[in-house]
């Protein structure tokens, strides 16, 4: 084994040991707590994969805004101190079952894909600007691009206007 | 001759080699030691710090400042460090033990972790990464964690106020200060550090000087002093989000804050004051971490000084400065550079013609904003804060702040 | 390139590790005397009234939600930034164009009052 595949199995390991216990911990802050682990996991899944910009954007947005979030959102809404009620409800069946057939599929698509057996190597461009000019040329995704801050507009409204009553 | 550090380290990579260990173990010890170093270095510069901070608040307050022990008080620190290692650690009943015990050593680290990319000279840099601009504000979002975890595991009412304020204060003028760094990746078209002082003929604080100033001022916001430190205000909720924290605990906040000072000092050198550039530095990379550290002096006395001259500023007014100030004017600095810029770029002009009017420019902005403010300021209504009465002993049924 | 990585992994260990000692450090040399008053939750003094959770101004959600949104805008910014040299005028454009619909999302929230702390 090289050393590469050493530290993505320790990195995969406490990845999913913290999403393990995301779910099983009656505590929704140490929960949040625990997702925050799980998430610094993938970044470090996505550095190994040597996708360096997806994994610094993995921090900065899913535990810099989005679990600050959660966290606002538990602290905002519970007596922080206490344990909270039973971890599954009536629909764990069904949540289950989703989460099988999402697993089942893109396990799927991963072998078909052929990704799988694709060897990591040295990439010769670099990868932010070539992502940079595929986002805004009109050959590529400058639609995506423009609909995505028009989404994050939408998102901004209708965030207001639910939170936010004068 | 010219690079004894990089010297060293091949001295000392043979060596290991020469003992006939294996390549790639003998690559990890290194870089260990590389990274022990710069922490290392990094602590031991606030050791240093606290001695100038203190006399510098002595002086600009009229006073001599530590002064007994040891020549000029020098051995203040030592003598401060050592009290602060015998204390007794204390944890408030009802706290979430792990949480509050890891919360300071989140802070600290998340401080130190910048320091990873900072380069000090031409070959001095730690990790040369071309996502370096984001990593730094990556590694910022732990400090959030961990002030959201101190304030939360106390089980004191301050702390978990202190914290809303932080987060908010954090969250908040994260976002001018990130739209500010896009300024210096766009100059420079990357965001590797050592690209960034490379690119910058002549420093980035003469093309995008409005974008160094936002960047300064969330800096200290970011780091939460004054005016910035409503989220510790002792008269109103103790010591904010450390409130219950005693010993050695709450020395890690308080190392992690001046570490984050000097840590600005030397962001704002590297993106702004041409990092470790200076006649010599390319040849001699011991003249560029000379350069490097005067240059972060420089900011981080900026910084200290705006601190003992300002007083606090109200939570309201916090946001309001970030929200419908900072926010919008950054926004409107990263069109006009971004337009500016590839107008010059197509019309071809050279590089001192570019650079005086990127400077003029910013200038043009600064003054409309300046006529804005005068032509809106008089006509705005003052904002009275008015409470309720109640009396004094009965505990209230909710606070608001 | 990963050898970068495995530097800034280092790091991070070190980082954690340097505080871990010096926050462990009291608890070996320092004094441990324990009792009932000292591990008292502050406040001011008097004896603590009511539970640490008070009831918070839901403002200080809106905040947080306004700046996910910057967050993951500015996210899509830099990859823009750092291929300026490589892009035409009209793909400036379109990063103008994405920044000011951003800014029509802010002067939204201005013009409701969601940026008012009052």
């Amino acid at each position: 084994m090289s050393g590469v595949e050493i530290i993505f199995i320790i990195v995969a390991i406490v990845t999913l040991l913290a999403a393990l216990f995301v779910v099983t911990t009656p505590n929704l802050v140490h929960a949040a707590l625990w997702l925050i682990l799980a998430l610094f996991g993938v970044a470090a899944t996505f550095v190994l994969l040597n996708a360096t910009f997806l994994a610094v954007v993995q921090v900065v947005v899913y535990i810099g805004a989005i679990a600050v979030l959660m966290i606002f959102a538990i602290m905002l809404t519970r007596r922080v101190m206490e344990d909270s009620g039973p971890q599954i409800n009536s629909n764990w069946i069904l949540a289950a079952l989703l989460g099988l057939v999402l697993f089942v599929g893109l396990t799927f698509v991963l072998i078909n894909s052929g990704a799988a057996n694709a060897s990591l190597s040295d990439l010769v461009v670099d990868p932010v600007e070539q992502l940079g000019k595929e986002l805004v040329s009109p050959n590529a995704y400058v639609i995506p691009f423009e609909l995505a801050s028009v989404l994050l507009l939408a998102a901004m409204i209708g965030s207001i206007v639910i939170a936010w009553k004068k | 001759m010219g690079d004894p550090i990089n010297l060293i380290s091949q001295w000392f990579n043979n060596l290991l080699l020469g003992w006939g260990l294996a390549e790639g173990l003998v690559k990890v010890i290194s870089l260990a030691i590389g990274a022990a170093i710069v922490a290392t270095l990094g602590l031991v510069t606030v050791i240093a710090l606290i001695w100038v901070e203190r006399k510098i608040a002595g002086r600009l307050q009229d006073r001599p400042g530590p002064n007994r022990a040891g020549p000029f008080g020098l051995f203040q620190p030592f003598a401060d460090m050592i009290k602060i290692f015998t204390k007794e650690i204390t944890t408030p009943d009802g706290a979430d033990k792990v949480a509050f015990n890891i919360a300071p050593i989140l802070a600290m680290a998340s401080v130190l972790m910048i320091w990873a990319v900072v380069p000090f000279a031409g070959t001095v840099v730690g990790a040369n990464i071309n996502v370096g601009v984001l990593y730094i504000v990556a590694v910022g979002s732990f400090g959030i964690v961990a002030v959201l975890m101190a304030g939360w595991s106390s089980n004191n009412k301050f702390a978990l106020l202190g914290a809303f304020r932080a987060v908010a204060q954090m969250v908040s003028y994260e976002v001018p200060m990130v739209i500010a760094l896009l300024v210096p990746v766009l100059l420079a078209r990357s965001m590797g550090m050592n690209d960034i002082v490379a690119a910058q003929t002549p420093w980035f604080i003469i093309i995008a000087p409005l974008a160094a100033l936002i960047f300064l001022i969330t800096s200290m916001a970011e780091v939460g002093r004054a005016p910035f430190d409503l989220l510790e205000a002792e008269s109103e909720i103790v010591a904010g989000f450390h409130t219950e924290y005693s010993g050695m605990g709450f020395g890690m906040f308080y190392v992690s804050e001046f570490l984050h000072v000097w840590t600005v000092g030397a962001l704002i050198a590297t993106f702004f004051f041409g990092g470790w550039s200076g006649p010599g530095a390319e040849n001699f990379p011991i003249l560029g971490i000379l350069y490097f550290y005067m240059k972060t002096f420089i900011g981080y006395f900026l910084v200290t000084w705006i601190r003992l001259s300002l007083p606090r500023i109200r939570i309201d007014q916090m946001l309001a400065f970030n929200w419908k100030f900072l926010t919008p004017l950054s926004l409107v600095v990263l069109i006009v550079t971004a337009v500016v810029d590839k107008a010059l770029e197509m019309a071809g002009v050279e590089r001192w013609a570019y650079a005086l009017i990127m400077l003029a420019a910013n200038l043009l902005i600064g003054w409309i904003v300046v006529l804005i403010l005068k032509a809106v300021e008089p006509n705005r209504k003052r904002q009275r804060v008015e409470f309720e009465h109640r009396p004094v002993a009965v505990a209230p049924k909710s606070t608001d702040s | 390139m990963l050898d970068n990585w495995l530097y800034i992994g280092l790091f991070i260990i070190v980082a954690l590790f340097i505080p871990a000692v010096a926050v462990s450090l009291p608890r070996l040399i320092g004094p441990r005397k324990p009792n009932a008053i000292k591990q008292e939750i502050y406040e001011c003094g008097m004896e603590t009234v009511g539970d640490a959770w008070v009831q918070f101004k839901v403002q200080y959600y809106i905040f947080a939600l306004i700046f996910l949104i910057f967050d993951i805008e500015t996210v899509f910014l830099f990859p823009w930034a750092v291929a300026f040299d490589k892009l035409p005028l009209f793909a400036v454009m379109e990063g103008v164009l994405f920044i000011l619909i951003l800014l029509a999302g802010l002067m939204y929230a201005w013009r409701k009052g969601a940026l008012d702390w009052a």
